[in-house]
């Protein structure tokens, strides 16, 4: 056990750094991004640099323009590139469960296309699955697409869809059979999101920003050359993309208890007496977020570690998600009650850290129900790590068609 | 970067499994807990001394394995898993820990073969009354040569031949060795939670006794084993809770009600998968203090603390829950539920309850932020 680098490995951490620290200079030297446009220009910007220099895809193929070093490698990458608070964010999903999908189940001639591009950022990519009516449940999805001589026409709406107005292109799973069982009908595409009939709406969200779309299909034509595996097998294709989501998902993306411990130094405590980090309440929450914070990167690096030994990322890692998205919202509003009187103010000219407890608030709700919702993450340790039967399912061997809907 | 113990660990905890299986059933933990008299398994003893496991920290000199803290962490965890009645803990995590940390060339000499044979049993002895111990309630006094005063519980304070006792010594407190047999120690057999391993009120009047360490440093080197010890109860504590939910998913295959399998019920499966959750946390933490403590790194004092918290909630959550999914059957003194639920009590406040640790967690951030 060796929680330290191997000269190898330090050798790369080093020469990432001096790359990070000539390509991008400390994040306190950047001009402030105020716009949506503004981020995506800087993120294509440096994504180019960041494949020129054969930064991205440092595990895939070398074939289809990768590295093929040990995951320990991406990890090493991607810590760096957190510290010089590198603009990666648009490339997340196309890189780390797009392409992956693309290149495992598309053609050689498409392959070549598609990654290319998307490696050095001219192209951002999208995952189209989740639909009104089917969210834990997505394999009960409506959109669908019927045969054309050589295309597939494709009508119906999808949800969630993160990015879908930047994109230029999505993985797009329909139903192409409703005859058979729902999990057997179904079918996964490329599509061009700028292709007619894709209309990519901002959902309004809770917190009142819009990081996620509608994307409605209304007669769109796909080639059948943009099929992703056999029809009828886009369920399994859709497991190696959501399997793929396990590496790509990262940490929390709110305050820890770094933070929360300066704020509670500087807070008069409830009692009147002394500050609220000698509030004895306040130290056994703040004890429990370090744990859970430590324990959730350790458990990184403790997958991390078998992937090195060529394992599979397994089901396991479900549990990221449900710890980092809870003790953001435990700890954000842990930060505001806190602050009492003054907690409610998120102004960021005022608010403690611009606001940034309040934003962690406001997120996570979205958090818990992102990519697998609290409950379903449970269902997906009971079932798939501790072998627990599944649920009475009343669609087993029913036709889609037949199913019961409601609304 | 590598973050799993070695294949030769690996292999050695699936011998000590085995081992355990066949040596440590329930069944063998049950003749202890339904045996007043008994507070300890005296043949399982022997047979783990034959194994050569109360030597592995111990060095070749004194007949030990002289491997590291690593793989006391792999046997830690397989003993727990067993809930295995031997005083294990209090004579290596705790009383052989203290004698490495502080001990003279000679005081070990004199005393680490007797733990490698199995002769010598170790109790470490802080407590002397409700409460978390502090530098300023320790009433036991050493003079130099003698100690008089009353700890109160030590574990496997019954069955033990020699204890490791946190004394007052003039202004200062320290750490001091007494060989127990000796007519100024008296011993009162408690009772307690866990009748499977033994717990005393040991006073002391007069009782010859020998220093370790230096005078005046008897609390930070208390508190320097406790660190050690808190990572190795933590494997322990794992052990025992993956004991628990192991016994929850069996149980929840092969019971019905309502005519399904009643793990097939989300209030079952949320239930087990927040278990395996509290597990994995505490895993994770406490792999990282067993690095610290193999390293003797200056993260240990943080990593303990977060591997022992992790560690205390997750068992007690698992096994509370464990009685839980079992239903009225997990209620019974037949069914093995009630043996976990009382050994992650006695885990949980064995080496200072989880609100200490706490304490000591967040005070040590606060130093490390402040720097």
């Amino acid at each position: 056990m060796d929680f330290n680098d191997s000269s190898e490995e330090a050798a790369f951490r080093a020469e990432a750094r001096a790359w990070l620290e000539k390509t991008l200079g400390p994040p306190a030297s950047r001009a402030t991004m105020k716009t949506e446009g503004d981020v995506i220009k800087a993120s294509k910007a440096y994504q180019a640099k960041k494949a020129a220099a054969g930064y991205v895809g440092l595990t895939w193929r070398k074939d289809v323009g990768g590295r093929e070093l040990p995951p320990i490698f991406q990890v090493i990458f991607s810590q760096e590139e957190q510290k010089f608070q590198a603009p990666v964010s648009p490339f997340g999903i196309g890189l780390g469960m797009c392409i992956p999908t693309v290149i495992a189940f598309h053609s050689a001639d498409k392959i070549k296309r598609y990654v290319g591009p998307a490696l050095r950022g001219e192209e951002i990519w999208c995952q189209l699955f989740s639909e009104p009516s089917a969210g834990s449940d997505v394999a009960g999805l409506k959109t669908k697409a019927v045969r054309d001589g050589d295309d597939w026409i494709v009508n119906g709406q999808k949800v969630w869809t993160s990015g879908a107005h930047y994109c230029d292109y999505g993985i797009l799973l329909v139903r192409t059979n409703p005859e058979k069982e729902k999990h057997k009908g179904l079918t996964m595409f490329v599509v061009n999101m700028k292709a007619p009939g894709v209309e990519v709406r901002p959902i309004h969200q809770m917190s009142g920003g819009s990081n996620f779309n509608e994307v409605y299909f209304t007669d769109v034509r796909i080639s059948d050359s943009e099929r992703l595996g056999e029809v009828g097998n886009g369920w399994n294709v859709a497991l190696v993309t959501l399997m793929n989501e396990r590496l790509a998902v990262g940490g929390s993306a709110g305050p820890e208890y770094g933070e929360i411990l300066e704020l509670a130094r500087n807070t008069p405590s409830p009692s009147g007496k002394g500050s609220l980090l000698q509030d004895q309440a306040f130290r056994e929450k703040l004890a429990g977020w370090y744990v859970s914070a430590e324990g959730y990167t350790l458990g990184k690096y403790r997958t991390m570690t078998a992937l090195s030994k060529g394992q599979t990322p397994g089901p396991e890692n479900s549990i990221g998600k449900l710890l980092n998205a809870n003790r953001m919202q435990d700890l954000a509003n842990a930060a505001i009650e806190g602050e009492d009187h003054f907690g409610i103010i998120s102004d960021p000219a005022v608010a403690p850290l611009q606001g940034a407890f309040h934003n962690a608030y406001m997120w996570a709700p979205g958090l818990r129900i992102a990519g697998g919702t609290d409950e379903i993450l449970r269902n997906i340790i009971a079932e798939r790590v501790l072998g627990l039967p599944q649920d009475v399912r009343v669609d087993k061997g029913v036709a889609y068609k037949d199913l019961p809907t409601g609304r | 970067m590598n973050f799993d113990f070695s294949d030769d660990q690996k292999m050695l905890r699936d011998q000590a499994r085995k081992f355990l299986n066949e040596k440590s059933s329930t069944k063998t933990v049950r003749t202890v807990l339904n045996d007043d008299a008994k507070s300890f398994d005296a043949d399982l003893w022997k047979a783990v001394a034959a194994q050569g496991w109360l030597g592995v920290t111990i060095p070749e000199e004194h007949g030990g394995l002289g491997l590291g803290r690593l793989e006391l962490c792999v046997l830690a965890e397989e003993i727990g898993r067993a809930i295995a009645p031997i005083p294990f803990s209090s004579t290596l995590y705790f009383f052989t820990e203290a004698l490495l940390s502080a001990g003279s060339a000679e005081q070990q000499a004199k005393v680490l073969p007797g733990v490698v044979d199995g002769s010598v049993i170790g109790a470490f002895a802080v407590s002397e009354g409700p409460g978390a111990p502090s530098p300023t309630s320790i009433e036991a006094q050493f003079d130099g040569s003698k100690l008089t005063g009353v700890k109160i519980p030590v574990t496997d304070g019954d069955i033990a031949t020699h204890a490791v006792v946190l004394a007052r010594e003039g202004a200062g407190l320290s750490l001091v060795l007494v060989d127990l047999n000796q007519a100024a120690v008296k011993r009162e057999t408690l009772q307690t939670l866990d009748p499977t391993r033994g717990h005393a009120r040991l006073t002391f009047t007069k009782a010859t006794a020998e220093r370790i360490g230096k005078a005046g440093e008897g609390w930070d080197l208390a508190e320097g084993v406790l660190d050690r010890a808190a990572v190795l109860i933590a494997f322990e504590q794992i052990g025992g809770s993956q004991a628990c939910l192991d016994m929850s998913v069996e149980y929840a295959k092969g019971r019905y009600a309502f005519s399904r399998q009643i793990g097939s019920f989300q209030a079952i499966k949320h239930k087990l998968a927040d278990m395996y959750v509290g597990i994995e946390l505490a895993r994770s933490n406490a792999y990282y203090g067993a690095w610290a403590l193999s390293t003797e790194s200056s993260q240990l004092p943080i990593a303990a603390a977060a591997a022992r918290i992790a560690a205390s909630d997750a068992y007690y959550f698992a096994a509370k829950e464990n009685i839980q999914a079992h239903g009225g059957m997990g209620y019974t003194w037949e069914v093995d539920c009630h043996l976990f639920y009382r050994r992650s009590k006695l885990l949980a406040v064995q080496a200072g309850g989880p609100g200490v640790w706490k304490e000591k967690l967040v005070r040590r951030l606060e130093l490390k932020n402040a720097a």
